[in-house]
């Protein structure tokens, strides 16, 4: 029982006639990192939000924020995908539904798919802002108020900066998370870094060519994020403070 | 605004959608998690070896798993397993291996690299004093990990292994890829079979959600109890 290799699959024309087929996987990691990076923007600024308002002393707005963050957390990814594709544009007003289900792909999946991934990941980030900011001294709050500001004064000039450079490692392992993530997008037919590694698969029959292409991109790009945010990490890091590496998450 | 939706089609299916679609996702979240838990332990002791090859191995493997998809992992092994087993037999032909057997392998073996990373910081949450001791008495490595330590790092580490355990139920849902009939599987076959994907998937979302809330609900609780005996 052996398989017989043959990398020049990979320097072969696709069906579609865009190039070789190493074109077009590169071209799914352009899509992968395209749905990625608009998903991330989205979840950062939502995250932000939702985790520093769990942390401020409005109680009806941390309420809202936990059920905010359970909600999107205890429905997996898949799921929250066929939410979007298929079951919000029936509820919308009909003619937006329309014109949501006419848009051209792959729009069509990926606007879907990168407001699934934005909101999905922006639960997790709320959970890093709120644990970054409730990491600090009580202090840093106390002589804030003692100094005359107010609550929002307090945490634009004093909480966020210091929490925002405390949970950047852990929001290194989020952006990679969104990454990997963004191949669920594949099930509502966005042709992404893994879609096309399969879809590779079955014009070329080429199994483990394809795979092996797609586990190296990926490897790849990881690599090259770690690389970068290392070097973040480093040229923001606050003085006299270790970074809170800390207690084990579960993750995937 | 559910005018027109026809949630009858939800009762119709109750029985397959629990009997088939929820026992294949429970089940192989019960192997998953089981064998997970073993191989992830034995990875994390490999990772902690004072061998260098046998912890770099470990290592790679972890880090290899945690750098891919799941979607893509998936897809590894259900077409790796056909040849693994017709190599492992002697075969000339890729054997036939189920969706659910394929999947109980991608699972375990994937979310092993997510228990070891848990179980790596149990160990050495253990103080080293207690390794020491147990050497001191006599024990061999295997003794001192089996009664000593694993234990001790077992428990602190039981409420992340559950939260973790909660996430692989949720992922289990990704078999949806090679279509096998999990719970949002025999879901989806109802509703493309019938039409009905807005009340499907609805329903699916708030069983899973209903469970997996319930469940970290139960597992904060025993956080909380086990916080206190400390």
């Amino acid at each position: 029982m052996k398989y017989n290799w043959h990398w020049q699959v990979l320097l072969e024309t696709e069906p579609g006639g865009t190039g070789t087929y190493l074109h077009y996987l590169l071209v799914g990691l352009a899509w992968t990192l395209a749905t990625a990076l608009a998903a991330w923007v989205i979840a950062l600024v939502l995250g932000a939000l939702v985790g520093t308002v769990r942390t401020t002393t409005a109680r009806w707005a941390v309420r809202l924020g936990n059920l905010y963050v359970e909600i999107f957390r205890n429905v997996p990814l898949i799921v929250q995908m066929f939410l979007w594709f298929f079951v919000v544009p029936e509820l919308l007003p009909q003619a937006l539904g329309d014109w949501i289900k006419q848009m051209p792909p792959p729009w069509g999946s990926y606007v879907p798919a990168v407001l699934c991934l934005a909101i999905f990941t922006s639960v997790r980030v709320a959970e890093q802002v709120r644990a970054g900011i409730n990491s600090l001294p009580r202090g840093q709050r106390m002589a804030g108020t003692a100094m005359g500001l107010t609550q929002a004064q307090t945490y634009r000039h004093v909480i966020l900066p210091q929490a925002f450079r405390i949970i950047l490692p852990p929001l290194t392992s989020e952006f990679m998370n969104i990454i990997k993530n963004s191949s669920v997008a594949l099930t509502i037919g966005l042709l992404e870094l893994t879609g096309r590694a399969r879809a590779m698969q079955e014009f070329s029959f080429r199994v483990f060519e394809a795979f092996t292409a797609a586990t190296v991109i990926y490897l790849l790009t990881n690599l090259v994020v770690v690389l970068a945010m290392r070097a973040l990490e480093k040229s923001v890091r606050v003085p006299g403070l270790i970074a809170a590496g800390g207690a084990p998450q579960a993750g995937h | 605004m559910f005018a027109g939706y026809d949630f009858e089609v939800i009762q119709r299916s109750l029985p397959y959608l629990f009997r088939e679609g929820m026992v294949f996702t429970l089940t192989l979240t019960a192997i998953a998690a089981s064998g997970g838990i073993v191989f992830g332990t034995l990875l994390a002791m490999m990772r902690l070896s004072a061998l260098k090859a046998v912890s770099m191995l470990a290592g790679g493997y972890v880090n290899l798993m945690r750098s891919v998809p799941l979607v893509l992992v998936i897809f590894w092994f259900f077409f790796l397993v056909p040849y693994l087993g017709g190599w492992i037999i002697g075969a000339k032909e890729p054997i036939r291996v189920g969706a659910f057997l394929s999947a109980a392998i991608t699972f375990t073996m994937f979310e092993a690299a997510y228990y070891c990373e848990i179980m790596r910081a149990g160990i050495q949450s253990i103080a080293r004093g207690q390794v020491w001791s147990g050497y001191a008495l006599g024990l061999s490595y295997w003794q001192t990990m089996g009664h000593i330590v694993l234990p001790q790092a077992f428990r602190n580490m039981v409420p992340v292994l559950l939260t973790q355990t909660i996430i692989l139920f949720q992922d289990t849902s990704l078999v949806y890829v090679i279509s096998a009939t999990d719970f949002l599987g025999a879901a989806s076959k109802v509703a493309n079979r019938d039409y009905r994907l807005v009340e499907m998937y609805t329903f699916v979302a708030v069983v899973y959600f209903v469970v997996s809330y319930s469940l970290s609900l139960l597992v904060k609780r025993l956080q909380d109890r086990i916080a206190v005996i400390r």
